[in-house]
């Protein structure tokens, strides 16, 4: 429909988009750079792979995709209903304590799945103290007279990748209650529908979109995990991969089945996106008022407080408190490493360049879909979230090609030129790590860009024109500052992603450069993870300050909002993250110079 | 204009030799160092490198990788930084000949040290330590003193047998050994039957294994040798040493053989940029001190005569490693990668 729109506006255009071929051409280089290792894959997967598939198909592909599937199912299940219901209950109810729940529900996002699977084998272990425990208060003597359900199991993997995973949709969808559904849903009280009337036939429909990008998002992350599923025992479709790969030497085989598995995920989300093609979200950034929370007293309110407390106990609490005394005990025995604060450094720095250019290049690709308004540069923007959608090991594997191929070529230059060479300087530098960082998770900070960008007015954009702002002068004069807090908030979970990523940082870092995640890692393959608790702990405990950041941000702007009565937004919000986000094709809602009645409210006192 | 040029060339030729002393890039003119790609964990290679650097005054410089590290030397190619690769099981070592990105090595100290079933006949890797694949046995349930690998198919195990992932590198040498041994029928039957015995599903570590059979979930079950030292020895903290007590630690044979052993090895890189430091480093690790490393710091079996094992280890009886060459077990590795899946044996 807005392509429609925007053709049958076409002759009024140009003006409008005069200056924006540099964006374009720019644009343009950043998706090439994020479509550089997939097209690498590609070429590894032309290769051909010899008598690989008809193996696949007899013996490894049912049980993986029926292990997949029942991971991303059971997962997705898990996260929609806990991510959904704990927003649902800390936006439309007031209860004790739900101004500390609102945020701390974000804290599992500090907690690197892997993490998460060695501390629970540990406490949920038969001779661990959890099930120790439970025996002496039973009575029984030895762990063979009480077996209970193993972690090590499908169950046990959906159940940890739902609990840590959770916050994405809770995120998003959270956003979306805050922002848009104040007026129906008291429409529905005043109709007299029951709370879950309220719950299942308004705030659920009309969160969808929301609900469906943080899913995909939690799922991708379920996806293209290898460590903790392959330690839990679930072998899905990235672990074949690896055994492809490893134990057949076969690379171009493996690589085939990774871009199987990123058609797989692309063709999800078109369905996804598909099916809601007809429904309208309209209103969306149309002047809101905030919901007014329904006090919850007597059982009511300690149902709620349990609902929201369980997920981040199990999520984030627990295995917390598991690693600072593993870590205490550490510290006791050996006290803290001088390489540990080394380690912690370069962990940081590096993950907050990769979080700059991140936010840089989804700035460009943003931008450009906003001021060129093509159906290219909207595509050109769906081409960033290709990284997030295969396994890291994968995208790094991809990257080796083009990265050496730029580095042969400056080496050559600088050798032609200077007559002294540079060596593999991307390599050497460590700026390999940074360029597959932002482009693993290129895809948060477009999203949350262009959810920003999405609730500026495109008047506003007009006007600026019209008064002889260049294209540039929009975005700097006008953009940028209306969407800092949407930029900070992506930033910071960039940052978060940056700081937990392990198996691209293994494979590409440069020597003597050890980051907190791989230092975990070498300590936990060798089993004395007690050594690596303290970098767990590190990992945790900085992934946390963004973390606690991205709320308290929220929250400060929910006061300041609803002090002056203004329409209600939030940064946890702004960003919406996840919001229209990443995979969510449709280019930027308001398209083309018309004015859309959807998007654009000219009353809107913030545009 | 042309001036300016030639400024700006200088001024950036100069930054680029200050980014070359500052360590980034190719570090091939700097004398006295040797770049370590390695799959072997830091706790490990930490004290062979400084060993070395006390001795040699050569500067060791490494980095840790997983899987990957021959895709990554391919790919760098001719202006890899990388000295020596050093990795684990007798498939790497290969892949990395079939890469094409180690070199040929001819060293007397290298061939005196290493047993010739242990290194490439063109001296293109070497192994430099080995490591045992081993049954362990509960204390408590399990009387049996000797065990053989095609025994594990028992049904008198049914519901008792541990084991990480078939799948997993560890486990498809000992499948590529057996189907070396009996040939791939015998090795699918065997794998059934091994699998109908499985306690829970394969996968974990192979300390898993222990702590399983304290927990009581299973009898017996598979570990490499190096595993009960790390346990026993309270390196990786008093709970796994309570793991590493409740086991027997049996040394299975096949039985037209003897107990499967693998490697962990090194090579020189092809674009070697000291490569004669490489070759020091390589000398150094089959050397008695390099040897002696490999054994108090990871429990490993020293591959040169007459180097001896840590006490823990050589407390589990005496190792008859099996007479099957490496190179002949990494022929069946990919048969045995199929067989895994063939039988479902991670399902």
């Amino acid at each position: 429909m807005s392509s429609l729109t925007s053709a049958i506006l076409w002759p009024f255009a140009p003006r409008l988009r005069r200056g924006v071929g540099g964006w374009l051409a720019g644009s343009f280089v950043v998706a090439a750079l994020v479509a550089a290792p997939i097209v690498s894959l590609a070429l590894l997967a032309a290769q051909g792979s010899g008598d690989l598939w008809p193996h696949l198909v007899a013996y490894i592909l049912p049980q993986a995709f029926r292990d997949t599937l029942l991971l991303l199912g059971g997962v997705g299940i898990l996260v929609v209903t806990i991510g959904a219901s704990a927003a649902w209950l800390v936006t439309a109810y007031d209860f004790p304590g739900r101004r500390w729940l609102e945020w701390a529900l974000l804290l599992p996002l500090a907690m690197p799945t892997y993490i998460i699977a060695y501390a629970y084998l540990d406490l949920l272990h038969p001779i661990g103290p959890v099930q120790s425990g439970l025996r002496a208060l039973l009575g029984y003597e030895s762990p063979r007279d009480l077996i209970l359900p193993d972690i090590r199991s499908m169950g046990g993997c959906i159940l940890l990748f739902g609990f840590v995973l959770y916050p994405y949709v809770y995120l998003s969808t959270r956003a979306m209650f805050l922002m848009q559904i104040a007026s129906l849903v008291e429409v529905a009280r005043t109709l007299s529908a029951g709370r879950a009337g309220v719950f299942f036939r308004v705030a659920l429909p009309l969160a969808r979109p929301a609900i469906a990008v943080g899913t995909s998002l939690a799922l991708m992350e379920a996806l293209n995990d290898v460590g903790a599923s392959e330690f839990l025992g679930v072998r899905t479709l990235t672990v074949s991969i690896y055994s492809t790969w490893i134990n057949r030497s076969n690379l171009p085989g493996a690589a085939q089945i990774a871009l199987l598995m990123l058609l797989v995920v692309v063709t999800l989300i078109i369905i996804e996106r598909f099916a809601r093609r007809r429904q309208r979200y309209a209103g969306a950034a149309q002047r809101q008022r905030k919901l007014t929370p329904q006090r919850l007293g007597g059982w009511r309110g300690a149902l709620a407080v349990v609902a929201c407390l369980v997920p981040v106990l199990i999520g984030f609490v627990l295995p917390a408190l598991y690693l600072v005394t593993e870590a205490a005990k550490r510290i006791r025995f050996a006290g803290i490493s001088p390489e540990i604060v080394t380690q912690t450094i370069t962990t940081v720095t590096i993950s907050a360049i990769a979080t700059v250019v991140a936010l840089l290049l989804g700035l460009v690709l943003a931008f450009t879909a906003r001021l060129a308004q093509r159906a290219f540069s909207a595509m050109l923007l769906r081409v960033a979230s290709l990284g997030y959608a295969v396994p890291g090991t994968v995208l790094a594997l991809g990257l080796l090609a083009p990265l050496t191929a730029v580095d042969g070529w400056i080496d050559d230059t600088s050798r032609m030129v200077f007559g002294v060479g540079t060596g593999l300087l991307l390599f050497g530098s460590g700026a390999a790590l940074v360029y597959a960082y932002a482009a693993r998770f290129l895809t948060i900070s477009t999203g949350g860009i262009e959810a920003g960008l999405a609730r500026i007015s495109p008047s506003l954009d007009h006007a600026g024109r019209t008064l002889g702002a260049s294209a540039l002068g929009v975005v700097t004069r006008i953009q940028l500052p209306l969407i800092s807090p949407a930029l900070l908030s992506a930033g910071l979970l960039v940052f978060v992603d940056c700081m937990k990523e392990l198996p691209a940082t293994l494979l590409l870092r440069p020597l003597n450069l050890e980051t907190l995640a791989t230092h975990l890692y070498g300590e936990a393959a060798r089993g004395t993870y007690e050594d690596g608790s303290v970098a767990a702990l590190a990992i945790v405990l900085f992934g946390l300050v963004p973390v606690v950041l991205l709320a308290r941000l929220g929250q400060r702007r929910i006061v300041a909002r609803g002090r002056t009565a203004e329409p209600v937004d939030n940064v946890a919000s702004d960003s919406l993250i996840l919001g229209s986000a990443a995979l969510d094709a449709a280019p930027v809602p308001a398209s083309g110079p018309q004015v859309n009645g959807s998007y654009v409210s000219g009353t809107d006192p913030r545009t | 204009m042309e001036d300016m040029i030639l400024t700006h060339a200088r001024a950036l030729k100069s930054l680029i030799s200050a980014a070359a002393l500052l360590g980034i890039g190719s570090l091939s003119a700097m004398a006295q160092q040797v770049n370590l790609y390695t799959v072997r964990e830091p706790g490990l290679v930490k004290p062979l490198a400084e060993a070395f650097t006390a001795k040699s005054g050569i500067k060791v410089n490494t980095v840790f990788l997983k899987d990957g590290l021959a895709e990554r030397v391919a790919a760098e190619g001719e202006r890899s930084p990388a000295d020596v690769l050093m990795t684990v099981d007798i498939g790497n070592l290969v892949d990395i000949v079939e890469k094409g990105v180690a070199q040929p090595v001819k060293s007397a100290a290298l061939e005196s040290a290493i047993p010739a079933q242990l290194r490439d006949a063109s001296g293109q890797w070497f192994a430099v330590s080995l490591r045992a694949r081993l049954v362990y046995a509960s204390k408590e349930r399990v009387k049996d003193t000797a065990i053989t690998y095609e025994d594990l198919a028992d049904p008198k195990w049914k519901g008792k047998v541990c084991i990480r992932s078939g799948q997993h590198q560890y486990n498809i040498a000992l499948i590529a050994a057996h189907i070396a041994h009996h040939g791939e029928a015998a090795t699918e039957t065997w794998l059934k039957g091994v699998k109908a015995n499985l306690a829970r599903k394969a996968g974990g570590g192979d300390r898993e294994v222990a702590r399983d059979i304290l927990g009581g979930l299973c009898d017996v079950g598979v570990g490499n040798s190096y595993y009960v030292g790390l346990m026993r020895s309270g390196a990786g903290g008093p709970d796994q040493k309570k793991w590493g007590d409740a086991i027997n630690v049996l040394l299975p044979k096949f039985k037209n053989g003897a107990t499967h052993v693998n490697a962990s090895g090194v090579a020189v890189a092809k674009h070697a940029p000291n490569r004669d430091n490489a070759v020091k480093f390589l000398e150094f690790l089959v050397s008695d001190e390099g040897q002696k490393i490999y054994s108090e710091a990871n429990f490993e079996y020293p591959v040169k005569a007459g180097a001896q094992a840590h006490p823990i280890v050589a407390a589990l009886g005496k190792l008859e490693p099996d007479t099957l060459s490496l190179s002949e077990i990494a022929k069946h590795r990919k048969a045995a990668s199929v067989l895994v899946d063939r039988v479902g044996f991670d399902n």
